[in-house]
């Protein structure tokens, strides 16, 4: 099927709307995968604990295999020992998916400048939203998450 | 006639690094028998991130940031060993209110540390409600953590020769209560836990360690202490104020998950005895006094005959960031050393007059800094997971030569794979869960 | 005093190997030969007096551009005395080695593989000397002092 998008046609206007509603229903429902590693994994339980409850954000849902989910939250150090399993992680997924870089370590690297660590996920994996912070408070997760939905709400959706 | 025999082959399975039992950090490959174990490999270093290097390429008071991180759960912990052995290296005396607080501090970590373990320890099983529990008891006691120190986690709240600011005021009118909350919290979570039948069949007898193994290991901490043997550091060689403390070393008797996880809760409730024992007795400062006997109030400690233009702004209030909350109260002298070598001035002083100005950047700029004599220390410290102990050579300069942790959960990972061998596969989740496994710590 | 009836026991026993005995800051601290390690640290285990049944930590420090440069450090505890002693050995060359204590703690085999991994010494008789926190790509030992912090050897992604 071939839909040519942005006209002024009937088809246009339907695909844009359509666009509209998956990118509403796929923002309210993310399965992630945590890929936990370091410090910022107390801060991810905390988010995901009933203090902060991501659920009220319609990410509730932690799937641990990759093929189940949509999200990958990269939280904390990648070393360079690490970093083909993670390659091999974002590969498992599913198209569409999207990576959070949660915590400066994933963001940059962060004041690991080491022969160890990689210097920011972004190396080796694409990645969506940036959430810095060493580890982020609960808050400012939330916040790359509602980033994170705005941009999938507003992104062309495939399908 | 057709052979009846069977042909029996052992099967690898390779479980983690990326598994949630796994914590993100260890790979354990096995070797199996149908269900059981005939020999488990363990791997790590996923999370090296080069600790101890970095301690080398900075500046003393630059290490605790990364000492922080090392056990992540438990940070102040890491702070005060680190402090305390260069302090110790130095020969530098710390005031009687900070060692309280380091104790306060040091114990509330523990707890943390002891909630999170046992909550997650209970999630693998399927207690998900528990770790609920626990993680929102943590969350109390991070908030009285973020308030004395600033960060909920990575706190860099110690200081070589003290600690970075006091205890903010009535912070013991919202601790006791707290701590209450959380008994409450371990009282029902003890409820739900121990005479739950499917936990206690998944723990009881399983993981099973021999005191001689256990020693012969290195092993420390409640791993240990759960084999029978009260070895603490607390109570074997007391450093800050813990010989004033009264408190009792659980030990356990079978060496399995089971007492693992009651020693664990007992040490909670202990570490609540320590807290409120050290709030009724932490001693008041401020502790600076003139030959007279007068307390001076660190405001007015300026060199007087220098003031001359500046008299004004000494007197002038000097607005200070809400972020410095702590350090620019009178009660500093009482949290920080007197020596000169090490101590930062009140920050009201720093702004005000140029002494202060220069003590301070002799203690944080870059070649100059802390300057311990040469020479070389070992000290432990009681970590939630056993001996945490900071080898430190000195060469004299601004910059450690070697900075060592000894990581307490590294003893136990090296002989998880032996205590594995015999057990089911299903027994790697518990067995693993009661090491309480931080990647920071065993990598480093 | 048990401080220097270890310290007595050991110049007695090896006064031959010992380099130096000292206790500063309180922590008592011997200086053996290299040769001497495994019998030493025997007789420290066994001595009934002594029981030094911990080997709390072992680790080695690089003494760059100094003769020998490199030195072993163990940390040894007695549950029984609630003492603790530490033992240096010095170690020369750029490929160092020294008798694994894996046959008296088994506590020391990784710590040994760590010390590898980090440092390049290599330890005789252990049993499974492979690195432990780095991966067997790797190149170099990064706690040597002339291992610059900063030199990456990624497995995968751009090298920088």
């Amino acid at each position: 099927m071939e839909i040519v998008s942005g006209g002024s046609t009937t088809m246009g206007f339907f695909t844009t709307r359509l666009d509209k509603m998956i990118g509403w229903a796929r923002k309210y429902s993310i399965f992630q995968y945590p890929f936990i590693t370091a410090c910022c994994g107390m801060e991810y339980m905390a988010t995901a604990c009933s203090h902060y409850d991501i659920d009220r954000f319609g990410a509730g849902l932690p799937r641990f295999s990759p093929r189940q989910a949509d999200v990958l939250f990269v939280v904390g150090t990648i070393s360079q020992k690490l970093a083909p399993v993670l390659v091999t992680i974002y590969e498992q997924m599913c198209a569409p998916k999207w990576v959070v870089a949660f915590g400066v370590c994933t963001c940059t690297g962060g004041f690991y400048n080491d022969y160890a660590s990689v210097p920011g996920i972004d190396t080796i994996i694409p990645v969506d939203v940036y959430i810095p912070g060493c580890p982020p408070r609960p808050e400012t997760v939330l916040h790359g998450l509602m980033m994170l939905q705005e941009k999938i709400q507003n992104q062309k959706q495939e399908l | 006639m057709a052979s009846t025999e069977t042909i029996s082959k052992t099967m690898f399975l390779n479980i983690g690094p990326s598994h949630p039992a796994m914590h993100g950090t260890v790979r354990i490959a096995v070797e199996l028998d149908g269900e059981i174990i005939r020999s488990a490999d363990v791997e790590i270093g996923y999370l090296h991130r080069a600790f101890e290097k970095h301690c080398e390429s900075g500046s003393y008071t630059q290490c605790f940031p990364y000492t922080d991180r090392l056990n992540y759960v438990s940070p102040l912990i890491n702070n005060f060993g680190f402090a305390a052995a260069v302090e110790k290296l130095m020969g530098i005396e710390v005031p009687e209110r900070c060692n309280y607080i380091r104790v306060i501090m040091s114990e509330i970590s523990r707890i943390c540390d002891h909630l999170t373990s046992i909550g997650a320890s209970a999630m693998e099983l399927g207690a998900f409600s528990v770790f609920l529990y626990m993680i929102k008891a943590r969350e109390w006691l991070w908030e009285l953590v973020e308030e004395v120190t600033g960060a909920r986690l990575t706190v860099s709240y110690g200081r070589v020769g003290g600690v970075k600011g006091d205890l903010t005021e009535g912070f013991a009118e919202r601790c006791r209560p707290t701590l209450q909350k959380v008994r409450s919290v371990l009282k029902e979570v003890d409820d739900l836990l121990t005479h739950n039948r499917i936990f206690y069949d998944r723990m009881k007898g399983v993981g099973f360690i021999a005191q001689e193994d256990a020693i012969e290991h290195g092993i420390t901490g409640p791993f240990l202490r759960a084999s029978g043997v009260a070895y603490d550091v607390r109570k074997a060689s007391p450093y800050f104020v813990y010989d004033r403390m009264n408190f009792d070393i659980p030990v356990g008797e079978n060496g399995d998950n089971f007492d693992r996880y009651l020693v664990r809760m007992e040490e909670m409730e202990q570490s609540i005895r320590i807290v409120e024992q050290a709030l009724d007795t932490i001693p008041e400062g401020p502790t600076n006094v003139d030959p007279e006997g007068r307390v001076i109030e660190p405001s007015v400690m300026a060199d007087l005959g220098k003031i001359g233009k500046t008299l004004g702004l000494l007197t002038n209030e000097v607005l200070i960031e809400p972020t410095l909350q702590g350090s620019e109260k009178r009660l500093h002298a009482a949290v920080y050393t007197a020596s000169k070598q090490a101590r930062i001035p009140p920050k009201e002083q720093v702004y005000s007059n140029i002494e202060a100005l220069m003590n301070h950047f002799k203690v944080v700029m870059y070649g100059h800094g802390i300057r311990p004599p040469k020479g070389e220390v070992y000290y432990a410290v009681e970590g939630a997971n056993g001996e945490l102990g900071f080898y430190i050579v000195s060469d004299g300069t601004d910059k450690p030569w070697r900075v060592r942790c000894r990581p307490p959960c590294f003893p136990i990972m090296a002989a998880l794979g032996k205590i594995l061998i015999g057990s089911q596969l299903a027994d790697i989740v518990p067995t693993f869960g009661s090491v309480n496994m931080i990647g920071g710590e065993l990598d480093r | 005093m048990t401080e220097t009836l270890t310290l007595a026991k050991i110049k007695q026993a090896f006064g031959a190997s010992l380099i130096e005995a000292h206790s500063q800051l309180g922590h008592d601290t011997v200086v053996i030969s290299k040769s001497a390690i495994l019998d030493v640290a025997r007789m420290l285990k066994t001595d009934p007096e002594l029981q030094y049944n911990y080997l709390m930590d072992l680790t080695a420090v690089d003494y760059w551009k100094r003769n020998p440069r490199f030195e072993v450090v163990y940390h040894l505890y007695s549950l029984a005395n609630n003492q603790r002693l530490r033992v240096k050995a010095p170690l020369g060359g750029n490929e160092p080695e020294i008798d694994s204590l894996t046959s008296l703690w088994a506590g020391a085999n990784w710590f040994e593989r760590e010390v590898y991994d980090m440092f390049g010494i290599r330890f005789k008789g252990h049993p499974d000397l492979r690195r432990i926190l780095l991966y067997p790509e790797f190149e170099g030992h990064p706690l040597r002092k002339d291992y610059p912090i900063t030199k990456r050897q990624p497995l995968i992604g751009p090298k920088v």
